[in-house]
C-alpha cells in the first residue's frame, strides 16, 4: 500500500533545502565566514533567464509614483495611432532613463478606444518633478520672422543631436547647449545666414521661449536656448530634447503616490500580523489535534518556505494586499490537513486500523479539498487578469492579492496533501 | 459500532426556522442600510484626491485645514486613525498638487501619499468590476453546476452566496455610515473572495451529502443532518485559523490595509455560517419542493 514514503520524504527534504537556500538574505554569516549566493543567469540560444532571487516589492511598499495617462490620439488612423504610442512608450521611458531613474515600468494601456500609458517610478519622492518631465510635449521648433508673423522652419528637436545644461559665458545662468547632427547643422547655417541682424525665435510647445537676435552665420552646429531657465529647467529641458518630443499630447489621469514612511511601515505591520497570526494558528493546531497538529504546522513551515522561494523565483511584486493574500492563504493552507485530520479521526472511531483510516482519509478529502479550491483559483484568475485583458482591471495591488492568493493555494495543495501525508505515514503508527 | 455515529447526530435541520429568521435580519438590515444610506465609495469610484499626513497633536489638524482654505481648495471630508490624517478633494491639477506639497513643507507636516483619480476613470472602474464580478461569478456558478449535476445543490449553494455577498456588502454601508468605511476595488477583491470561501466550504457540505446519499441512501433530511454534524468540526476548526490571520491582520496590519482585512473577515464568517446554516437547509426545502413538483 504504501509507496515507500522514506524517499518520497527524502526527496521533500531536499526540495525544503533548495527552496530554503533561495528564501535566505543573498549573504549570510556562518562562524565567521560569509555565505553569498550567486545569481542565476541563464542564457541559452534566444532565451536568457536571469534571477537575483531577491524579494520584488510594489510602489506601495518601496513609495514611488504610478501615473496612468491618456494619449491624445483621436482622429488618427489605427496605424498612425499604433506608431504613435509605440513611440510614446519610447520617448516617455527615455526621458525617465536620462532623468535616472532605475525599474521604471511603462506600459501602453487601452480601454475601449482609448489609448493610455501608465508609468509606475518606483522610489521617486519628487512626483511634482517626474509630472513635469513625462508631461510636457517639448516640441521644439525654430521659427524665423517675417514682420510680425512666426514662420516655422524646417530646423526641430529631431535636428538636435545632443542637449545638455550649461551656461551663459556672459552672465552665468543656465542655458540648454545643443549640438546640431550634420543634416540639422547645414540647416541651421543656412538659416542664420539669411537672418543676420534679425531676431530668431526658439519655439517650445507653440511659445517662444527665446528669441535671439543673430549677429552672423553660425557654422559647425552649435547653439545655445536661453530662457530665464532655473537649473532644473534647464536640465529637464535637455533631458525633454534628448528622449523626443512627444508624439501625441498626454493628459494624466490619474495619480497614487506614496512616500517611503508609509511603505516601510506596512511592511513592518504587516510582518507583525502575519507572525501573531501564524504563531496563533500553530499552537491552536497542537491544542486541537495534538501530534498531528505537529505535523501540521511542519506542512505549514513547510509552506511558508515553499511560498516565499516561489515568490523570488517567478518572481512576484509583493504589494500590502498581496501581503494580505500570503496571511490569508496560511489560515487556508492548514484547511487539507483539517479535512484529512477530522476524516481519519471519524475513520479510526469507526474501529478501522490505523493505516485503513489514514489512506481512507486521504483519498476522501482529496477530492473536496481539489473541488473547493478551484472556486477560489476562478477567482483569483479574475482579479490577476493574467491575460492582461483590457475590460478588466489591471491594477497592481489587486493583482499581487490574487498572485499570492493562488500561489497560496498550489502550495497549500502541495504541503497539505502530499508533504503531510507522508510524514503521516512515516510517524504515525 | 458503525451506527453509533448516526444516534450521536444532532439534527440540526430542527432549528431550520431560527436560521432563516437570522439570516432574515441580517440581510433586511444589511439591504436597509444600503438603500437608505447608499454604499460608501470611495476614491476609485467617484474619482477626486485623497491626501494622507503624518500628525502628531490636532493643532497640526487646524492649522492644514486653515491652509486648504487658504488657498481654495475645499475638503469635502477629513479622516484621522491613530496618526494618520485623509484629507479628501476633488479632483486637484498639477497646479494644485504642488500648492499642497507645499503646504505640508511648510507646515513640516509629513505627506505620506497622494492619490488623484479624474472624473473620466471612475465610470471606467464601474464597468471593470461589473465585467470582474460577472466572470467571477459566472465561472463559480458553472464549476459548481459541473460540480453537482444536480441542479438543486447548485442554486442552493448560489442563494449561499448571494446571502454572504448582501451581508458583507450591506455591513459595509453600515461601516461606512458609521465608521467611514469606504468602497474601494480592495473591497471589490474581498466580495469576490468571499464568494469563492463561500463555496468552498458549501462544497465540502454538499460532496459529504452526496457521499452519504450514494452510499447509504436514506431520508434526505438524515442525509444532510449526518453531512452537517460529519463535518461541522472541520468547517468551524478551518474558519477559526483563517479568521485568526484576518484578526490579526485587522489588528496589527495597520490603517492602509484595515478595511479590506475586515471585509475579508466578515466575508469569511458569513461564508462559514451559511454553508451548514443557509445552504444545506436550503437544499432540503428545494428538494422537498422538486418532490412535490413531481408528484403533480
Amino acid at each position: 500500500m504504501y509507496k515507500n514514503p522514506i524517499r518520497r520524504l527524502f526527496y521533500v527534504f531536499v526540495l525544503s533545502i533548495l527552496a530554503l537556500a533561495i528564501v535566505l538574505p543573498s549573504k549570510i554569516k556562518i562562524f565567521g565566514q560569509e555565505l553569498k549566493r550567486q545569481p542565476l543567469n541563464i542564457k541559452f540560444g534566444n532565451i536568457s533567464i536571469f534571477r537575483d532571487f531577491e524579494l520584488k516589492r510594489g510602489l506601495d511598499l518601496v513609495g514611488g509614483s504610478h501615473f496612468v495617462y491618456e494619449a491624445k490620439t483621436e482622429g488618427l488612423s489605427q496605424e498612425d495611432k499604433e506608431m504613435a504610442m509605440s513611440a510614446l512608450v519610447e520617448v516617455v521611458s527615455q526621458r525617465i532613463n536620462l532623468f535616472g531613474v532605475s525599474e521604471v515600468n511603462v506600459q501602453r494601456a487601452s480601454y475601449e478606444d482609448k489609448d493610455r500609458i501608465i508609468v509606475e517610478l518606483p522610489g521617486i519622492f519628487e512626483p511634482q518633478k517626474a509630472k513635469d518631465l513625462i508631461g510636457t510635449t517639448a516640441q521644439l521648433l525654430f521659427a524665423s520672422l517675417n514682420g510680425e508673423s512666426l514662420i516655422p522652419t524646417e530646423i526641430t528637436g529631431a535636428d538636435v543631436a545632443n542637449a545638455r545644461l550649461a551656461f551663459n559665458s556672459l552672465d552665468g545662468s543656465p542655458v540648454v547647449g545643443i549640438e546640431f547632427t550634420p543634416e540639422g547643422a547645414q540647416k541651421f547655417e543656412k538659416l542664420t545666414e539669411e537672418n543676420v541682424g534679425k531676431p530668431l525665435p526658439i519655439v517650445l510647445d507653440g511659445e517662444v521661449i527665446s528669441a535671439p537676435m543673430v549677429q552672423e552665420k553660425i557654422a559647425g552646429g552649435r547653439a545655445q536656448i536661453s530662457g530665464n531657465f532655473s537649473i532644473d529647467e534647464a536640465r529637464e529641458l535637455s533631458i525633454q530634447i534628448n528622449a523626443g518630443a512627444l508624439p501625441v499630447e498626454i493628459d494624466l489621469i490619474e495619480e497614487r503616490t506614496i512616500g517611503p514612511t508609509l511603505g516601510a511601515e506596512s511592511i513592518e505591520k504587516s510582518v507583525k500580523a502575519g507572525l501573531v497570526g501564524l504563531i496563533a494558528v500553530a499552537l491552536f493546531m497542537v491544542i486541537i489535534y495534538g501530534r498531528f497538529g505537529l505535523i501540521a504546522n511542519l506542512g505549514l513551515v513547510l509552506f511558508g518556505i515553499y511560498t516565499l522561494a516561489l515568490y523570488k523565483l517567478i518572481p512576484v511584486v509583493l504589494t500590502l494586499p498581496g501581503i494580505a493574500g500570503f496571511i490569508l492563504s496560511v489560515g487556508m493552507a492548514v484547511d487539507a490537513n483539517i479535512l484529512i485530520f477530522e476524516r481519519y479521526k471519524e475513520e479510526r472511531k469507526k474501529g478501522s486500523s490505523v493505516q485503513y483510516s489514514l489512506e481512507l482519509a486521504f483519498g476522501r478529502a482529496w477530492d473536496s479539498i481539489r473541488d473547493a479550491n478551484i472556486a477560489t483559483l476562478i477567482t483569483a484568475f479574475v482579479l490577476a487578469n493574467p491575460l492582461n485583458w483590457s475590460f478588466l482591471h489591471t491594477s497592481g495591488p489587486v493583482r499581487g492579492f490574487a498572485i499570492t492568493l493562488a500561489l497560496g493555494i498550489l502550495v497549500s495543495l502541495f504541503t497539505g496533501v502530499f508533504v503531510s501525508r507522508n510524514l503521516m505515514r512515516v510517524f504515525i503508527k | 459500532m458503525a451506527n453509533q455515529e448516526d444516534i450521536k447526530q444532532r439534527n440540526w435541520l430542527r432549528y431550520t426556522k431560527l436560521y432563516f429568521v437570522i439570516s432574515f435580519i441580517f440581510l433586511v438590515s444589511g439591504v436597509y442600510a444600503i438603500f437608505s444610506w447608499g454604499l460608501p465609495l470611495g476614491l476609485d469610484f467617484v474619482g477626486g484626491a485623497i491626501v494622507d499626513y503624518k500628525i502628531q497633536n490636532g493643532e497640526q489638524i487646524d492649522s492644514l485645514k486653515d491652509k486648504f482654505e487658504e488657498i481654495k481648495i475645499q475638503i469635502e471630508q477629513v479622516q484621522t486613525s491613530e496618526d494618520r490624517l485623509s484629507i479628501k478633494t476633488r479632483t486637484l491639477n498639477n497646479d494644485e498638487q504642488k500648492l499642497i506639497f507645499e503646504i505640508a513643507k511648510d507646515l513640516g507636516i509629513e505627506q505620506l501619499s497622494l492619490q488623484n483619480v479624474g472624473p473620466s476613470v471612475a465610470p471606467e472602474m464601474i464597468k471593470k468590476t461589473a465585467i470582474a464580478i460577472i466572470m467571477a461569478g459566472g465561472g463559480i456558478l458553472f464549476w459548481v453546476a459541473i460540480q453537482f449535476k444536480k441542479i438543486i445543490f447548485g442554486i442552493a449553494a448560489i442563494l449561499a452566496t448571494a446571502h454572504d455577498t448582501t451581508i458583507l456588502i450591506g455591513s459595509f454601508a453600515i461601516l461606512g455610515k458609521f465608521f467611514d468605511a469606504k468602497i474601494d476595488f480592495l473591497f471589490v477583491t474581498a466580495v469576490l473572495t468571499t464568494l469563492s470561501f463561500s463555496v468552498h466550504d458549501t462544497i465540502v457540505v454538499f460532496d459529504r451529502v452526496r457521499e452519504i446519499q450514494n452510499k447509504h441512501g436514506g431520508e434526505i433530511e438524515n442525509v444532510v443532518n449526518r453531512a452537517v454534524t460529519e463535518t461541522m468540526r472541520r468547517s468551524i476548526i478551518n474558519s477559526l485559523t483563517i479568521i485568526i490571520m484576518l484578526v490579526s491582520l485587522v489588528v496589527f496590519g495597520g490603517a492602509t490595509i484595515r478595511w479590506f482585512a475586515a471585509a475579508l473577515l466578515i466575508g469569511a464568517i458569513a461564508g462559514t455560517y451559511s454553508s451548514p446554516f443557509v445552504a444545506a437547509p436550503l437544499y432540503v426545502k428545494l428538494s422537498r419542493l422538486q418532490k412535490k413538483l413531481k408528484k403533480k
